[in-house]
């Protein structure tokens, strides 16, 4: 396909803020006003009536796994979830085995994904050696060799003068840290929220504050360095509080939530339910409405899955023994609608969330807008489509999702992707 | 022309004509070690004590010859075999020392301050050899004569300062002494090692290699000390070596006349390739040169004009 019209879709575009039925046109893989002649020939044409066409979706913080733990992903199947989401383009962070702390395992990464030709993949480089907080990685290095950003996640950076160093350094090659925020001694040995469900469980929690002291410290960090801080998978009220107060103030500063923290709360682990346990965990209901409430002010700027596969085996164990973290890439995209449907989100701050932002932050280079000179990066949506997210509907070779059985209004049927037309459901 | 201050401890202490001074001065003593017999009886009489409390070869070998040509007598104070290592403190050391009468001490200390501290406690002339992270005059002096040498007027030039801007004493003398002669100044380097505080109009920060070599005049390459990566500043050498090396490459986009200087000791292929220095595309010797020069006119207008 080197030509595609997408026809009688709303087309909505953040970058004007636009959303209107119209005709785009893409050749080569890049949006194109249309020609003055009406007939282009030899091009391809679908129809998207009732449909919406969104820009295409970044996921900026996806797990894949590979190299190191195949079992739970691999890059492949990684993006075939992607494409299932209806993303076509995903970031993926550094904590592999070896993790991406160097050029030969960033080579390998966007290697193989070019090999697979199915989605974008962008990579996350490492802020530390082997992510062990005690030395830089070579942060040049990682950028030269196509990294667009660099962070220690799931390691939160303890050392405080490490972090402050890894901002300056960084800056000096315009990549933004992305920071796990998080006092890792104060979450000590909690496996979910630290609240009267954690107590009723009689489970150990990790209280609020050990993701908002890491938080306000990153953020006084970044602020005193003028330097770009990304703060990953923020889930309560405090950082919430924290962050906003910070951008008024000027801060150079971002932030991401996941649907997760706006659609479940700690309630769901009253049953042990290990697909339930996250980090950061599920909060309390204040902290959803604060996560919503911060998506509708702007206060987060990306919605992103923090899509970490575990094996079913894995998970299938007590509260305790089983691993941090969910799958997202399926349920990213209807989760956030539901926002929509409840009409806190229009559809352009979607397309700002999942996907303008993300390509501004990490600097992707003309994505996130339908518009001549962008890439032809879409994401064709029937927001109206009942579905259910069923076991076997899963792409990720793992399961490990607290969604499963939920009925959905919307999912993505297509997406385009490097002059691709590929059918998403 | 005079100068009737007691030390050099700051490139600050200098006014413009002040530097004028000491560089016409230091052009003089220069002819001197170009003679077959490199002594006048100048200092004949005066007592100068080098006190290097860091190691250094070119600072205090270029100190001691230059004492050497204008007939003081020198006395080096050896750190690792004083009292020092006895547990004497600064301040003791240097009453001891004052109560022998000497005219200068030369003072070279891993303390930033150290010098200053010295120069209020004796009667005697102090000059900063290098104190810690803070300055080092006679090396923006002796960098200011070399390149007066290829270059008529400091005002206009470009000139970049490139590395560990930091904790480089060199670089804050030479931005403090070059821009006080009208130089715009380029600074490079990652921002781990760069300066956090705005203290001069003609300073810039580049945002890479490139753009500081642009055009430039006058390029000074600094030291990058292989312990830096341990506290954080930089990853690796090797990354140092990738991204904060000046090359041939590089070296192209600046002005036709460049000059490239550097206080060595130098790091060859870490911070700049050693072709460039093989290939006769640097002043480092020359910088060495009128090293002896600038300390000889500096002992010269310290001790040796009468003072009222």
């Amino acid at each position: 396909m080197r030509k595609l019209i997408i026809k009688n879709g709303i087309v909505v575009d953040p970058v004007t803020k636009t959303e209107i039925k119209r005709d785009i046109y893409i050749e080569n893989g890049v949006i194109k006003d249309f020609p003055r002649e009406k007939t282009i020939k030899g091009a391809e044409t679908l129809d998207a009536k009732g449909l919406i066409v969104l820009p295409g979706l970044i996921d900026m913080h996806v797990h894949l796994r590979e190299p190191g733990f195949e079992y739970k992903e691999n890059i492949k199947s990684g993006m075939e979830a992607g494409v299932a989401g209806g993303f076509t383009s995903i970031c993926c962070m550094p904590n592999t085995n070896p993790p991406n702390d160097s050029k030969s395992v960033n080579s390998f990464l966007l290697n193989k994904a070019k090999s697979i030709n199915l989605i974008n993949l962008f990579t996350i480089g490492a802020v530390s050696k082997g992510l062990n907080g005690a030395s830089l990685a070579n942060i040049g290095e990682l950028k030269e060799s196509g990294a667009v950003a660099i962070s220690d996640d799931g390691n939160p950076v303890d050392d405080s003068s490490l972090m402050a160093r890894a901002l300056l350094y960084a800056k000096t090659f315009d990549l933004p840290v992305i920071s796990h925020s998080e006092d890792i001694k104060l979450r000590g040995k909690g496996v979910m929220n630290e609240g009267a469900v954690s107590q009723r469980l009689g489970v150990a929690g990790i209280p609020n504050i050990a993701e908002e002291i890491a938080v306000a410290r990153d953020v006084l960090l970044a602020k005193y360095y003028d330097a770009r801080l990304h703060i990953a998978h923020v889930s309560t009220k405090g950082s919430v509080n924290i962050i906003r107060r910070a951008k008024k103030e000027g801060a150079n500063i971002t932030c991401e939530t996941c649907p997760h923290y706006f659609t479940l709360s700690e309630d769901s682990l009253l049953n042990y339910n290990t697909n339930a346990k996250m980090n950061p965990p599920l909060r309390a209901k204040d902290d959803v409405l604060a996560i919503k409430e911060a998506l509708l002010d702007g206060t987060i700027d990306v919605i992103a899955s923090d899509h970490a596969p575990h094996s079913e085996d894995e998970k299938d164990t007590t509260l305790d023994d089983a691993p941090f973290g969910i799958i997202g890439l399926q349920t990213s995209l209807p989760l956030t609608l539901k926002l929509y449907r409840e009409k806190r989100l229009t559809l352009t701050d979607i397309a700002m969330l999942m996907s303008l932002n993300p390509a501004n932050i990490l600097n992707l280079g003309n994505r996130g807008g339908i518009k001549n000179g962008f890439a032809g990066d879409i994401t064709i949506v029937d927001i109206n489509k009942k579905w259910v997210f069923t076991k076997d509907r899963i792409k990720s070779l793992s399961k490990n999702s607290p969604f499963i059985d939920m009925d959905f209004v919307g999912l993505p049927l297509y997406i385009v992707v490097n002059a691709n037309l590929i059918k998403a459901n | 022309m005079s100068f009737d201050k007691k030390d050099l401890i700051s490139i600050n202490d200098l006014t413009k004509s002040d530097i004028y001074y000491f560089i016409e001065t230091a052009k003089e003593f220069k002819k001197i070690s170009l003679k077959d017999i490199k002594k006048v009886p100048t200092l004949r009489g005066k007592t100068v004590v080098n006190l290097f409390y860091e190691p250094s070869t070119r600072t205090r070998s270029s100190f001691e010859i230059a004492q050497k040509r204008l007939s003081a007598d020198s006395l080096n104070i050896s750190i690792s075999q004083s009292s020092v290592t006895k547990g004497e403190s600064l301040k003791d050391t240097i009453l001891n020392l004052e109560s022998m009468k000497p005219d200068a001490f030369i003072v070279r200390h891993h303390e930033s301050g150290a010098s200053y501290f010295i120069s209020k406690i004796t009667k005697a002339s102090t000059i900063n050899a290098g104190d810690g992270m803070n300055e080092h005059p006679t090396q923006c002096l002796l960098d200011i004569m070399t390149i007066m040498e290829e270059k008529s007027d400091i005002g206009s030039l470009k000139v970049a300062i490139i590395g560990d801007i930091y904790h480089s004493r060199v670089a804050r003398s030479n931005i403090y002494g070059l821009s006080k002669l009208g130089a715009e100044i380029y600074l490079y380097g990652p921002y781990s090692l760069l300066p956090r505080f705005k203290d001069s109009r003609n300073v810039k920060i580049a945002r890479s290699m490139e753009e500081a070599v642009k055009n430039a005049d006058v390029i000074i390459m600094l030291r990058i000390q292989k312990e830096r990566a341990s506290y954080y500043f930089i990853p690796s050498i090797e990354e140092y070596r990738n991204f904060f090396k000046l090359t041939p490459n590089l070296l192209s986009l600046a002005s036709k006349d460049v000059i490239v200087l550097h206080p060595g000791p130098v790091n060859r292929d870490v911070e700049i390739a050693g072709s460039i220095i093989n290939e006769n595309k640097t002043r480092i010797l020359k910088q060495v040169e009128n090293g002896v020069a600038v300390r000889m006119a500096c002992l010269y207008i310290l001790l040796g004009v009468q003072k009222n």
